[in-house]
């Protein structure tokens, strides 16, 4: 069965969209992703949608539930490398993501993650906020 | 209007072709509207011998379809050709137009000069003769004022081009000053080149500038947080600067919400939020005099 495949690097997970996402598709990816946080205690989830060309609302929506889930575990999700024309298109579809973070590239994402730089524990004054330590 | 008569206007038009054409020459240069400031002689004495010979063949296939008809295809190319030149060189719509009309008087003259006896046929041939130059002169006026509407549509365009700079202004910080009103297909364009230079430069902060926006209403303020929006899926944080206290004023009236993007009153603050944000700061390097 077709998948997409989940690269762990450190406490972030990087899933990299390059196929046309359909419903199927979609459905194991949040099944696949959602266990792979649980299992690697990800902090953080990047997805990497620079090959994709075309979006419509469904893949907008798809995102969004994606940040969603990863937010209930405890783990941010940064959506890289959107392209201006799909930028465009996901505005005047009306979806802005307003709960999802951005970069322009995955190096960009990597700094915005807590913890990503392979730092083991949160810097002093973080750890209080009910996270689990690394 | 039998095909034989119109044949013979061909005839008279080929019999003497070169008295008319020098009739009808010196006409267009003694007249007020000749404009010899913008074509010269030589230019204006060929334009009117391929427009005769033009003239005479279709008239010979006693076609008066000038619009569609297919013999009048050469001249409908050649007029629309003198048309669009004439109207990128400056001439009035009637200007161009007199240049088909002026052929009349010459051309009557012509007429009555060689059917003279016949009475019947003259008032006939005239009739002709004025009817397919009148249409032809309308022709004349219709690709003129085409060609006029090509020139302000590619205006327009170069216009929307030219009024939507992004500049950089220091090393992951672009500037976008807005100058005029904000419409839907102008935002598409701001859009598109903003979100490209984001791509190209890889800067994190863009200040969308509107001191040069005339008026902020619903459908502009719409158009502005689309464009913050879009910025912000591809990873860049905007900031709104140059709002004028009467806009400031318009958009609470208008009940517009600005909250989810940060908003300066002038460049110079948004470029300092901006600073700050991608760790940078201005410093004096010379005491204070």
């Amino acid at each position: 069965m077709e998948r997409i495949p989940i690269l762990k690097m450190g406490p972030v997970l990087l899933v990299s969209i390059q196929v046309d996402m359909h419903d199927q598709l979609a459905l194991t990816l949040q099944d696949d992703l959602t266990d792979r946080i649980v299992k690697t205690r990800a902090r953080g989830v990047l997805i990497d949608i620079s090959s994709l060309e075309v979006v419509d609302s469904f893949i907008g929506r798809m995102l969004g539930n994606i940040a969603a889930m990863s937010r209930v575990l405890d783990a941010e999700t940064v959506v890289v490398g959107m392209r201006p024309a799909v930028a465009i298109t996901l505005v005047e579809l009306g979806m802005s993501l307003s709960g999802v973070r951005t970069a322009l590239n995955v190096e960009r994402a990597m700094e915005m993650l807590p913890g990503a730089n392979g730092d083991a524990v949160a810097a002093p004054g973080e750890g209080t906020d009910g996270r689990r330590p690394d | 209007m039998s095909a034989e008569r119109k044949s013979r206007i061909a005839d008279v038009i080929d019999h003497h072709e070169k008295d008319l054409l020098a009739a009808w020459v010196d006409r267009q240069l003694q007249s007020v509207t000749s404009r010899r400031d913008l074509i010269n002689e030589a230019d204006l004495r060929e334009q009117a011998r391929a427009f005769l010979r033009a003239l005479r063949d279709a008239m010979a296939s006693g076609n008066d379809d000038i619009h569609t008809g297919a013999p009048w295809a050469n001249t409908r190319e050649l007029l629309g050709s003198i048309s669009t030149t004439r109207a990128r060189l400056g001439f009035t719509p009637s200007e161009t137009a007199t240049f088909v009309f002026s052929l009349k008087e010459p051309l009557f003259a012509l007429l009555r000069q060689q059917l003279g006896t016949d009475a019947r046929a003259t008032a006939d041939e005239t009739w002709t003769a004025t009817m397919i130059l009148d249409r032809l002169g309308l022709y004349t006026t219709e690709v003129y004022q085409k060609g006029r509407e090509e020139v302000i549509v590619r205006q327009q365009q170069d216009m929307l081009e030219l009024s939507t700079p992004v500049v950089q202004l220091w090393d992951g910080i672009l500037g976008l000053p807005l100058i005029g009103t904000l419409d839907s297909a102008r935002t598409q364009v701001v859009m598109e080149s903003l979100l490209q230079r984001i791509v190209d430069t890889g800067a994190r902060i863009a200040i969308i500038d509107i001191t040069g926006v005339p008026t902020v209403d619903t459908l502009v303020a719409q158009h502005l947080l689309k464009t913050v929006a879009a910025a912000r899926l591809m990873g860049a944080d905007c900031i709104i600067s140059g709002i004028r206290p009467q806009i400031a004023q318009t958009v609470v009236h208008l009940g517009l919400d600005l909250a989810t993007v940060v908003t300066k009153a002038t460049l110079a603050d948004a470029f300092a939020v901006a600073l700050q944000r991608t760790g940078l700061a201005v410093v004096r390097t010379t005491p204070t005099r």
